[in-house]
């Protein structure tokens, strides 16, 4: 059973890895959108770093939407998929593998450039750690929630934007923790209660979400 | 060993494809699904493996409805659907290994290696192949798959030349003689003796 999953998940890191230009594509856009606030608002440090938790935030939700459409449908395209349900592991495993290796392309390098993006904002350095600890702990369930839309939206046309409408809105709990997290610690506030809840959400989400994006699987491939 | 199909009847889009169908299978046999295209062989095999639920009736495995089953059945079985079903970006070995690694099947690299060159593949990455070479590249992994009970092969045929048809041939019938079975699909005419035949045309 481990065994199919770890199969799974080095599948789609080599995948990734031949086809590097579309991991460079998310992260590249990530690194853009957060680019631009600075050029757009001007050179004010006060207001950078007020609206820097918010825009780091929800430019990951945005970059992590990118490369959720693909995760289900090149699968889906190729036939890989129908062989992935009828692997000897359940659906559920297969389902958290497939998250699993999402969240290592698209989130990770998320979590590693945010305290480089920052800089930019002019974010005092003890914010570093918080911001890049909110991020590994949100950015899965990001992984997690966005894979149920993929798997829900297999197939249709025009997926890619019912896409965004079905998982944007269930983020919101994700950005206002994560971004809050930051925000509190800004503040000199403990940043803890923030950091646990968003924790509190990846083990709901690792718990549910492989259950679910089984379920959505089966039905859409019918 | 023993695949009960008993009164299943599937419908897609509005159309009903067959209704009323009821066969048994066990071990040894070998059962031909033919009929023109769009009579629903493809459904039917799909149904078969379980990605489709029928409309009404139901498949039983050893006596157990395959629903109640899920991966415990998917373990005795191998489906080659119709589409490909191999990565792009992958070499051919890299395929098979993960294809039979996903059924649970321990295989080792001189098995792929001997699969491929029985197919006489390079372990090239399956973009650089030809439509046939990748249907060469998927079937290989009926040459490890002796241990798996049954086969759900859709069109196993299509796309290949003479040598490989005759090597799939062989395969199926050295399948069904260790006492396997095998059901296919197929518009053409049939190659081995089928012991049983549903055609779906009627």
């Amino acid at each position: 059973m481990l065994e199919a999953a770890r199969c799974i998940v080095v599948r789609d890191l080599l995948v990734a890895w031949r086809r590097r230009s579309d991991v460079a594509t998310a992260l590249l856009f990530f690194v853009i959108v957060t680019s631009l606030f600075p050029l757009g608002i001007g050179a004010e440090p006060d207001l950078l770093r007020l609206i820097a938790p918010g825009v780091i935030w929800v430019a990951a939700l945005l970059s992590c939407m990118l490369s959720l459409g693909r995760l289900f449908a090149a699968d889906h395209a190729d036939g890989t998929l129908e062989q992935l349900l009828l692997s000897s592991a359940p659906l559920g495993v297969i389902a958290a593998a497939k998250a699993l290796a999402h969240w290592l392309v698209a989130g990770v390098p998320l979590v590693l450039i945010a305290p480089l993006i920052a800089l930019q904002y002019d974010l005092p350095a003890p914010l570093y750690p918080v911001l890049a600890l909110s991020l590994l702990l949100g950015t899965p369930v990001l992984s997690l929630i966005g894979a149920i839309g993929a798997a829900l939206t297999l197939g249709l046309r025009g997926g890619g934007v019912l896409l965004s409408l079905l998982v944007l809105p269930l983020y919101v709990p994700v950005l206002i923790m994560g971004a809050g997290s930051v925000e509190m610690a800004a503040a000199g506030l403990a940043p803890d209660g923030q950091l646990l809840l968003l924790a509190a959400l990846l083990v709901v989400a690792a718990a549910f979400a492989p259950w679910a994006i089984a379920a959505a699987l089966r039905i859409s491939t019918e | 060993m023993n695949l009960e199909l008993s009164h299943l009847s599937c419908e897609r889009g509005g159309r009903t494809l067959f209704s009323d169908l009821s066969a048994l299978l066990r071990g040894g046999e070998l059962l031909r699904i033919a009929g023109p295209n769009g009579s629903g062989k493809t459904s039917l095999l799909r149904i078969l493996c379980g990605l489709l639920s029928p409309t009404s009736g139901s498949v039983s495995w050893q006596g157990v409805e395959i629903r109640r089953l899920r991966e415990e059945y998917s373990k005795q079985l191998v489906y080659i659907g119709h589409a490909a079903a191999v990565k792009d970006d992958l070499t051919a070995a890299e395929n098979l290994r993960i294809a039979c690694t996903l059924a649970g099947l321990p295989v080792s690299a001189p098995e792929i290696r001997q699969a491929l060159e029985a197919f006489e593949l390079a372990d090239l990455q399956v973009r650089r192949l030809s439509q046939g070479q990748r249907r060469r590249a998927v079937l290989a992994r009926l040459a490890l798959s002796g241990s798996v009970p049954l086969w759900l092969l859709d069109e196993p045929y299509a796309a290949l030349d003479a040598a490989a048809g005759r090597l799939v041939e062989e395969l199926i019938g050295g399948h069904v003689a260790r006492g396997g079975a095998v059901v296919y699909t197929t518009h053409q005419d049939t190659r081995v003796g089928a012991s049983q035949v549903i055609d779906l045309d009627a």
